[in-house]
């Protein structure tokens, strides 16, 4: 399934600066895969080696928030990756 | 050819002289790099560099190939290493950082961040060892592009009571350092946040606790096998078989094939204590050492002991200590200087640099003798390694 993903500024410089970008899969986790591919090292700052979305890293798909990175998607979804509060 | 040798040997030396000093500074918003001229007067600051990230520790590789690692992460992002091959003019990402396992247990470990980079042993290019947190060995052989995990460590039937999930310091409990022996690429030390000291004779592949004598006052037996906080240990170099230990409980000597630890901190002077983060071996004189004490009374402020900054000096491998404080703040000076954040270089008048957490830079270039600030207004500052000049 084809779905976009908002890349926050903390990820940017893995996008060439792209804030929005194409990927396939039919769950977060195989589109986070599919992205990093492309921009390595990208996933593995958001989801930890347990498949675990990171501390301070939000998920959202379609507007709602997800904590598991098996969620589904469909095609067109829009999967949003927020850096959330981290401290001073 | 060993008259030969040795005046390649000398001439690489005096090389170093008169090039000077390259400080690594890795703090807690970014990286940056201070080179001296070749006295060692004059500094130039370069840098921010990767501002915003978290900088544990920057370390070049003092063989050969010269690569720079640093382990890095953000408030936000997971923890990385990023390397260079070019002096830190470009830096490239590892491929695989350092990870444990993938299991499906709902608790299992993470890496949060990578603490501590060690290039490995002369005979081993492209080797590099890393600890984390939690504590976590982990090895590269492609020097720094892609990590593994050293299972002997992390996967020892050991593993759950010398490095307990509920243990360690406030930012995670830590495998703070990792000391190759320079004559012998299997035998190593790693110290530890949650069980002291280990040692292991076969490559990283079986380890055994080294902390005879060594206190851990928060524990009901003050003197157990493991448990010990290791905060910093120190190989001389001109005699590998002495080990130097600055401890959460007081600072150590050791000397090799020994096993049971001397508190040699007993003789520093009552009102400034033993407690501090690291210890320096001097780079040619066996008997000699410094350290940079710590307020780790009451609460344990971890401040210079009554706000006067000093470093102590042995000299008689820890029968006596002198204090060393000409250049520092005579009063209201609360200095912190965290495990990686005090070192020394190899220099003739060895250099002895220390950052504090309030992004001091203190410089001696005559072994302790004088200290002077080189920079502040950084940010708090985690670590600092001084190179030959970049």
């Amino acid at each position: 399934m084809s779905v976009t993903i908002f890349v926050p500024p903390q990820l940017r410089n893995y996008t060439q600066g792209a804030s929005k970008v194409a990927a396939e899969g039919a769950d977060v986790d195989a589109a986070l895969s599919n992205l990093s591919a492309r921009f390595p090292g990208l996933k593995f700052r958001v989801i930890d080696e347990q498949g675990r979305i990171r501390e301070h890293m939000r998920i959202f798909v379609d507007g709602e928030r997800v904590r598991d990175i098996a969620s589904p998607v469909r095609t067109n979804s829009e999967i949003q990756v927020f850096g959330a509060l981290s401290g001073g | 050819m060993a008259v030969q040798a040795k005046a390649k040997k000398n001439s690489r030396s005096a090389s170093k002289e008169r090039k000077g000093v390259t400080l690594l500074v890795g703090t807690r918003k970014g990286a940056w790099f201070f080179h001296s001229d070749a006295a060692r007067k004059t500094w130039r600051v370069d840098g921010p560099h990767f501002l915003g990230q978290i900088v544990n520790h920057l370390v070049r590789d003092t063989r050969p190939s010269g690569t720079l690692l640093m382990a890095a992460k953000t408030g936000h992002l997971g923890p990385t290493i990023f390397r260079s091959i070019d002096k830190g003019k470009s830096w490239k990402e590892a491929a695989k950082p350092p990870a444990f396992h993938s299991t499906k247990e709902t608790t299992a470990r993470a890496v949060s961040h990578s603490f501590w980079l060690s290039p490995g042993h002369e005979s081993e290019p492209g080797v590099w060892w890393a600890g984390t947190s939690p504590p976590g060995l982990f090895m590269s052989t492609d020097d720094g592009v892609t990590w593994a995990s050293v299972d002997g460590f992390n996967e020892n039937p050991m593993y759950a009571k010398w490095c307990p999930a509920d243990g360690g310091t406030p930012d995670g409990a830590l495998l703070n350092q990792i000391v190759i022996d320079p004559r012998d690429a299997s035998h190593m030390y790693i110290a530890t946040s949650t069980g002291g000291v280990f040692e292991t004779f076969d490559r990283a592949r079986s380890w055994q606790p080294l902390n005879k004598n060594v206190e851990a006052n928060f524990m009901p037996d003050p003197y157990p096998e493991f448990g010990q906080d290791a905060h910093y240990i120190q190989l001389s170099p001109s005699q590998p078989d002495r080990i130097w230990q600055q401890n959460h409980c007081g600072i150590y000597r050791l000397d090799r094939p020994g096993e049971k630890w001397t508190r040699i901190g007993k003789a520093m002077p009552k009102d400034v204590g033993d407690i501090g983060f690291t210890i320096l071996a001097h780079p040619r004189d066996s008997d000699t050492a410094w350290v940079f004490p710590m307020d780790g009374t009451t609460v344990w402020p971890r401040t210079s002991p009554d706000g006067k900054p000093a470093v102590y000096r042995t000299r008689d491998a820890g029968k006596s200590w002198e204090r060393q404080d000409k250049g520092f703040p005579r009063k209201q000076g609360w200095f912190t200087v965290k495990r990686q954040a005090f070192c020394q270089d190899h220099m003739k008048g060895v250099g002895l640099y220390l950052g504090t957490t309030g992004g001091e830079l203190w410089a001696s270039t005559n072994e302790g003798g004088r200290f002077r600030q080189i920079a502040a207004h950084l940010p708090e500052i985690y670590s600092v390694s001084a190179v030959e000049r970049l």
